[in-house]
């Protein structure tokens, strides 16, 4: 039997409804169908499934909110057989099965039948103490389902936003609260370091004006897509930048599934991945991001966008500033910014030139890596802009 | 087209991009991208949903000449001419 739970949508994210289900029990599914739609505070999310299997059970009714982690159905393996359905659910409910589910959620006082001794580790117990928090209310996440000191993280966030006083949500009030929390966490768990360094930029733009020339509208590249290709080609030579922070160690990612921050009209941001950068030409990452940004404004989003980014790329040029030092979006380990493109005097080949420069940043977890490896990045960054016919 | 007809088209286009845009708010004289805001991939948009509606073509050289709303307005009439 297979749990499929409400995987984590991001940093930002800890809790989600259920708008729909579009699955049914006795349903096949294929890994990365979307099986349901959850709200969250920044988009309707299209949850994804990560495993293959026939849908036996959905334990999650639409309209319940529930904290991410969350067994949301049970899922049959291939060649499994539902001989074990849970009393009184499901058909035939005769069979050896457990009397209760074996991990609900958030199981009522006075009937958690768990499996065995909950597993709390002391921290995650000390944390909840001090906080006032019912160690025993709390989702275990960790190794054997034990509670970890993130689940009561977790736990006292969800606490903490549930006073919703009006019957209107305040959805920018909720997304605000959202990333005051992932960003208080980075600046608290997050040795940040910050680099920059002045890029030229003449090359790449002539070249994409070269692109452009020949095209319709409607196929034209931006300088975003050269910058985020650029990064993606970099963060091969540079692994350290990539990946996730997490239990106290690095794991670095295979590919790079770049967070690109996108700000959202009504107030807030959002920054989902586009999968695979490194692998792509020019031309399908304009698609690829001009359909995320039209996707992350009407608020529609997949699963694995919010969960995958392995780095965030920023580009607050547009908004005019020279350079941004980007929060490092917990638990990646790097950020890197992009500001706007500037005219300046420029010395090159011993003659004094006007270069348009752009000024790329690293933000960097200093857990992960040091200065001098960032700097290498950002150099390795700006050649690669030289040659963008080679991006 | 009427010069009427076309500045109701340029402004439905851009409400498609930023619907919280008030025409009576917006000056004919200073930078569109100023007084909304338009990041680039916005400001494609915008042009895209113009070469669309109107049927005319921006090369990306002209990109420069369109600052104001008054800009793009005479931009177009002369396409259009």
């Amino acid at each position: 039997m297979i749990e499929f739970k409400l995987p984590s949508l991001g940093a930002d994210m800890d809790e989600g409804k259920l708008l729909e289900w579009k699955v049914s029990p006795g349903n096949t599914v294929k890994k990365g169908q979307v099986v349901a739609v959850v709200d969250t505070s920044k988009a309707a999310v299209d949850v994804e499934i990560w495993c293959e299997g026939t849908v036996f059970e959905l334990l999650v009714a639409p309209g319940d909110t529930i904290p991410v982690g969350t067994v949301m159905a049970t899922l049959l393996e291939a060649g499994e057989s539902p001989l074990a359905p849970r009393a009184g659910r499901g058909v035939g409910g005769e069979g050896p099965g457990p009397a209760h589910p074996l991990r609900s959620p958030l199981p009522p006082a006075g009937e958690g039948v768990i499996a065995g001794r909950r597993r709390i580790s002391p921290a995650a117990r000390k944390h909840a103490e001090e906080l006032g928090v019912d160690i025993e209310t709390v989702v275990g996440t960790g190794p054997e389902g034990a509670v970890t000191l993130a689940d009561v993280e977790l736990a006292i966030a969800a606490k903490v936003r549930l006073p919703k006083t009006a019957a209107t949500p305040d959805k920018s009030a909720e997304m605000r609260r959202a990333i005051a929390a992932a960003m208080s966490r980075s600046k608290r768990e997050i040795p940040h370091y910050y680099l920059s360094e002045p890029v030229p930029i003449r090359r790449a733009t002539e070249w994409l004006a070269k692109v452009n020339e020949g095209r319709p509208i409607t196929s034209r590249l931006l300088m975003a897509v050269v910058q985020l290709k650029a990064v993606a080609l970099a963060l091969k030579k540079f692994p350290e930048m990539n990946g996730f922070f997490r239990d106290g160690a690095f794991q670095p990612a295979a590919a790079a599934h770049i967070g690109v921050a996108i700000s959202l009209r009504q107030g807030g941001l959002i920054a989902p991945a586009i999968h695979d950068v490194g692998d792509k030409t020019p031309e399908q990452l304009m698609l690829d991001l001009t359909d995320l940004v039209k996707r992350a404004r009407a608020g529609s989003l997949r699963s694995s966008e919010m969960s995958d980014p392995t780095i965030t790329v920023t580009n607050l040029g547009e908004q005019g500033v020279a350079a941004v030092y980007g929060v490092i979006y917990p638990p990646q380990v790097a950020l890197v910014g992009f500001g706007r493109i500037v005219e300046q005097p420029w010395v090159e080949n011993g003659a004094l030139t006007i270069m348009p420069v752009v000024t790329a940043s690293l933000a960097a977890d200093h857990r992960v890596s040091d200065g001098h490896r960032g700097a290498l990045f950002l150099a390795e960054l700006r050649d690669l802009l030289q040659q963008p016919e080679n991006l | 087209m009427q010069e009427e007809e076309l500045r109701a088209v340029v402004i439905a286009t851009l409400k498609t991009i930023a619907p919280e845009v008030e025409e009576g708010d917006l000056r004919p004289d200073r930078p569109l991208r100023n007084q909304v805001d338009l990041d680039s991939m916005d400001w494609l948009n915008f042009l895209i949903g113009l070469h669309e509606k109107l049927k005319v073509d921006i090369p990306e050289a002209d990109y420069a000449k369109l600052v104001t709303l008054g800009d793009v307005l005479d931009y177009l009439k002369k396409k259009l001419a």
